[in-house]
């Protein structure tokens, strides 16, 4: 399948700091994507790259299979693009903002205003169609924010950090209704965010993105497999005896009979076991953990989520260690 | 053919994203307070000069009209020593009405967030800035028309005079001159409003401006008059040049170019806007000048208040096209 966003040796300097180096990324017609990274990272010259709105110095970003530098216009026709930070003419309604950009994409006043009508009332806007913007709360303006986007009936879906500012019920919410809208027309949607836990379960893939440099790029399992060279699931399993008379490797062996998924057993302490494997074990281990007559007191999945990644490179920013 | 090709040649589509970013800005101009504070302090000022320069003709209303004396031009230069005259409120006003809708123009956009949203529709970047200046002359040209047009009128009823056509020509290049005058004011706080990105910056910038000019700049000069007048010896040529130059310089002022060619417009007996030597006047008579005679006296301050009010547009399109969308 050809990607529908392309990037080749994408990079944008700004005096002497380089915000994006060098950045190859391709993603697919109907796919959830999510660039994570912290602030600062680049996520925002990526994306103002790829709409046309910056200029790169070096290489180029093809959308919808135009030249995003060359033919903005056309790229702007096909991509729907909410900002960080949106905001509205506070004077107006919710409905004049939204037809107000109906217009400038060549739809009617008549045609805006029923489209604008019934994509208020999908967002959840439907009982302020008529109100001024400037009484909006921030998670409100969001909601007509993404319906500003999908007016125009756009092929790929960009938002800048769309989470920011919504309470964490409403995260959810906004996130799911994003995808569901864009699922069901097949829409591909990149949006950016630095909270990982929010975006984790909408995305169907996630690149990281650190000082400008893209440093991962796939699903959760492969993600955690190459920054981590780790399994997917580990489960620390915490036992009751007071001293295991096994060692690791035969205790490897014999619960493998059972679970064959489990690809490594480690002693974190006496009484501390870390358990890795390809999916989620914790029931099978729990009964095969018995039968051996060995019992369980605690048994908790170990994350190796965008947390931990989180922990491990946006806070300390150790690119070099990798 | 140039302009054939911005309207028509590149396509409906574009032009029709301008006309809807002009409406959208004329209805923004219209709804905003500040343009109503303007409006009212416009209206009241123009509407008080006019109304005692009426009432100065209606004095002696029974005593016909001199020799070519224009009845129309007197409403617009005529004071009763209480008020200034209209086209002297003008010279006051015009400046302020520009800066205040221009000031907020850019930044406006970008501290209200709404920049990247706009510029992310399939539009070119130029129709918003084209959209804000052609917004804002729109709404002076409507303004100016509309109140030239009350005051011709209650001038109609109250004298039952009509005006001639040499009068309406010279009144309706007035307007334009106007409109000249208060669109070098707006497209320099548009500059400043590209410039800067808080709106208070870029406002009391331009207003500083324009209060060097109204305040400083005449005392700078008188300073610099003195410092290089002429020695009471000096021969009649000498004087005369010095007076030249005096004027020159004085002409940098954008309201200098404004008061003189308004002068010239609105007075037909004006034949010269500099000193006139013994020579030059002799045998001349005393005779109003045909219209166009006029606009060739003062065609140089028209051009230039054309040129310098270009000339910011130009460098605020620059600046604009180059600016990055993030703040």
């Amino acid at each position: 399948m050809k990607p529908i966003i392309d990037t080749y040796k994408l990079r944008k300097k700004y005096g002497d700091t380089i915000a994006v180096d060098s950045l190859n990324l391709s993603i697919y017609p109907g796919e959830v994507f999510g660039l994570l990274g912290p602030n600062g990272a680049g996520k925002s010259t990526t994306i103002l790259m790829l709409m046309g709105l910056s200029e790169p110095t070096f290489g180029k970003a093809m959308v919808c299979s135009y030249d995003a530098s060359k033919q903005p216009l056309e790229v702007k026709k096909k991509v729907g693009f909410l900002p960080d930070n949106v905001g509205f003419y506070k004077s107006r309604t919710a409905l004049e903002n939204l037809i107000f950009i109906a217009q400038l994409n060549g739809i009617s006043f008549d045609e805006a205003k029923v489209k604008g009508q019934e994509l208020l009332v999908k967002v959840g806007l439907g009982d302020v169609i008529n109100k001024k913007v400037g009484a909006f709360s921030k998670g409100m303006i969001q909601r007509l924010g993404l319906a500003e986007v999908l007016i125009k009936d756009p092929e790929v879906i960009i938002l800048d950090e769309p989470t920011t500012g919504i309470d964490p019920s409403g995260i959810k919410d906004f996130l799911n209704l994003i995808v569901s809208l864009s699922k069901k027309e097949q829409r591909t949607v990149l949006f950016s965010s630095h909270h990982l836990h929010q975006v984790q379960h909408v995305c169907d893939r996630v690149g990281i993105f650190v000082k400008g440099r893209l440093l991962a790029c796939g699903d959760m399992q492969t993600l955690s497999k190459e920054l981590f060279n780790m399994d997917a699931y580990s489960v620390e399993v915490e036992v009751d005896c007071e001293r295991l008379s096994l060692t690791a490797e035969e205790l490897k062996r014999r619960l493998q009979t059972e679970i064959s998924s489990i690809s490594n057993i480690q002693f974190l302490d006496e009484k501390n076991l870390l358990i890795g494997s390809g999916k989620d074990i914790r029931l099978e281990l729990n009964k095969a953990l018995l039968a051996l007559g060995i019992g369980v007191v605690t048994l908790k999945e170990k994350h190796y989520g965008l947390d931990e990644i989180y922990q491990k490179y946006f806070e300390g920013g150790k690119i070099n260690d990798l | 053919m140039i302009f054939k090709n911005i309207f028509i040649g590149s396509g409906s589509g574009h032009f029709s994203a301008f006309k809807i970013m002009v409406q959208k800005d004329i209805q923004d101009h219209i709804r905003s307070w500040k343009f109503f504070v303007l409006l009212s302090l416009v209206l009241l000022t123009c509407c008080a000069s006019s109304y005692s320069a009426v009432a100065e003709i209606m004095k002696d209303i029974n005593t016909p009209l001199k020799e070519g004396e224009f009845l129309f031009l007197k409403v617009f230069t005529m004071s009763n020593g209480a008020l200034p005259a209209y086209y002297v409120f003008l010279s006051f006003l015009g400046p302020l009405l520009g800066i205040s809708l221009g000031f907020d123009a850019i930044n406006g956009e970008y501290s209200n967030r709404t920049i990247s949203r706009i510029l992310a529709q399939p539009v070119y970047r130029d129709v918003l800035i084209n959209s804000k200046v052609l917004s804002a002359i729109f709404i002076v040209g409507g303004l100016f028309a509309s109140l030239t047009s009350v005051i011709i009128g209650v001038t109609i009823m109250v004298t039952g005079q009509i005006p001639e056509i040499a009068e309406l020509f010279r009144i309706i290049s007035f307007l334009l001159v106007t409109c000249f005058y208060v669109a070098f004011w707006l497209n320099l706080s548009v500059l400043f409003s590209i410039k800067f990105s808080q709106a208070a910056t870029s406002a009391l910038t331009s207003i500083s401006i324009w209060l060097f000019f109204l305040v400083f700049y005449p005392i700078i000069i008188n300073l610099f008059a003195q410092w290089l007048a002429p020695s009471i010896f000096a021969s009649g040529k000498e004087i005369a040049s010095y007076q030249q130059l005096m004027l020159s310089i004085m002409r940098f002022a954008p309201s200098q170019l404004f008061m003189d060619a308004t002068t010239a417009l609105l007075s037909p007996q004006v034949r010269s806007l500099g000193p006139l030597s013994m020579e030059q006047i002799q045998g001349a008579i005393p005779n109003n000048l045909p219209f166009l005679e006029s606009v060739k006296i003062v065609w140089a301050q028209i051009t230039g208040l054309i040129a310098s009010s270009t000339l910011c547009f130009v460098f605020s399109y620059y600046s604009f096209m180059r600016k990055e969308v993030r703040m």
